[in-house]
């Protein structure tokens, strides 16, 4: 009884964080980009300086007509935004956020591979919205994203796998519980790749060619309103929780922190996560958008060689220091 | 005999381990998938369903659509999802790998054939770029 009461819990809390972080980050972006740009953003909903911004769009979103295009493949095209917001859901559960067994959703053994293999799965809530809207706009975006997974998947799977190296482990857990500070300088070059892969992954600017809205609209969700479109835009909130977690779990050591304060660990997880986040809007502010070519050309250039070369790096320091 | 008894409980004991954890992501997904299905149930129920013929037209930035709904397009980048599958083959290896090459009794050995490994995907890469395969105008 109380393991179910337990299990119970965690997913609750899972759950809960799932909701609520991707608004967290959406708000923090309303004003970060405003202030970064010399405006003020939302001031209005909520009374103190527009708190309540979201909330007021998820009540129009709800209340919005939804159209499904004469020509669209119904159920696929109603489908879509589902199978692209359910597998970052997922993900979250397997994140540990403080030392120990008990401060994650579920311990699991495979953990990175669990966590690359359900994170692949959301592109193909993308594809089935590209594909199935019947729109040309659409089934650009759709293609474009395809393209993007083809190339900035490799570089995220390689890199991961050199943190599975130097650890030892596939488990998230394991991977933790084996982390030195001197990794940092060890892993950085991966932990780069890592990142700018996961943002292209994520279709997050600079790399949001299959969105790219001064061309083709808004790829693959041109033709989604109201519920739909809003469980779209917080699948991308929460592919930034995910990636930022991912990344401060794999290369910035997670839960350790510099002064080794006991039971603050998820402090410093959450504080590390939320300086990514930071970093994904402050690059969304920056940067132009990368052409179609240029995109894979980054990649299969330089993130994949880069990736590589970290492997080797990591593959002999650890035979050396063993 | 004692000691198979032992072995066989410690592996009925990592087996349930091993799906205990996930079942519990099982469960997650079936809390997702309620989630969506409240949320568009929900949906239905709020908003107006007014459809008309030109609500239900392809979007084309306004003008009446051209042409058929799945356009003819020509995938330029064909040749990168073939180096990907072959690319993403091997990397998955790397896993099972990488718990163990340095291991007591590994070392030297397994960084070779790491090399090895690495000399493949790089002579692969570099084949692909002197083809022009990673460039395209």
């Amino acid at each position: 009884m109380n393991d179910a009461l337990d299990v119970a819990l965690r997913l609750l809390l899972v759950f809960v964080v799932f909701l609520t972080f991707p608004l967290i980050i959406g708000q923090t972006e309303h004003k970060v980009m405003a202030h970064m740009q010399g405006r003020l953003g939302p001031m209005y909903a909520g009374g103190f300086h527009g708190w309540a911004q979201l909330v007021a769009d998820g009540v129009k979103f709800a209340q919005k007509e939804d159209v499904v295009p004469a020509g669209a493949d119904r159920r696929i095209f109603q489908l879509a935004p589902a199978v692209a917001l359910l597998p970052y859901l997922l993900v979250l559960l397997a994140i540990p956020i403080g030392p120990g067994e008990g401060a994650v959703g579920e311990v699991i053994d495979a953990g990175i591979f669990f966590v690359l293999a359900v994170m692949g799965v959301g592109v193909l809530g993308s594809l089935m919205a590209g594909w199935a809207s019947a729109n040309k706009f659409s089934l650009l975006g759709g293609l474009r994203t395809a393209a993007q997974l083809l190339a900035y998947e490799l570089p995220m799977l390689l890199t991961a796998a050199s943190v599975a190296m130097a650890a030892g482990t596939v488990s998230l857990v394991g991977i933790l519980d084996a982390f030195q500070w001197w990794w940092l300088p060890w892993q950085i070059v991966g932990a780069i790749v890592f990142f700018v892969a996961g943002l292209a992954e994520l279709q997050r600017p600079p790399f949001d060619m299959p969105v790219a809205d001064s061309e083709i609209i808004f790829g693959a969700y041109t033709e989604y309103t109201g519920l739909r479109f809003a469980l779209f835009l917080l699948a991308e909130y929460a592919g930034i929780v995910v990636l930022c977690g991912l990344t401060t779990v794999l290369f910035l050591g997670g839960w350790h922190g510099p002064w080794g304060a006991d039971g603050l660990g998820w402090v410093w997880t959450l504080l590390k996560t939320a300086v990514l986040a930071f970093l994904v809007i402050w690059l969304r502010v920056t940067y132009p958008r990368l052409r179609e070519d240029q995109l894979q050309k980054l990649s299969w250039t330089l993130l994949v060689p880069l990736s590589l070369a970290q492997i080797a790096l990591t593959g002999v320091v650890k035979v050396v220091i063993q | 005999m004692p000691e198979p008894t032992v072995a066989v409980a410690a592996e009925y004991v990592v087996a349930a381990d091993y799906f205990q954890s996930y079942s519990v992501v099982g469960l997650l997904a079936a809390v997702g998938v309620l989630f969506v299905a409240i949320a568009f149930g929900a949906g239905r129920l709020l908003r107006p369903e007014v459809p008309t013929r030109e609500k239900l037209l392809t979007y084309e930035c306004g003008v009446d659509p051209v042409g058929e709904h799945w356009a003819h397009t020509q995938v330029r980048y064909y040749v990168y999802a073939f180096l990907y599958v072959i690319f993403a083959i091997d990397s998955i290896f790397l896993f099972p790998w990488a718990t163990v090459f340095a291991d007591d009794g590994y070392g030297a050995t397994t960084l070779v054939e790491m090399f090895v490994f690495l000399g493949f995907l790089a002579v692969g890469l570099l084949y692909a770029y002197k083809k022009g395969v990673l460039a395209w105008t």
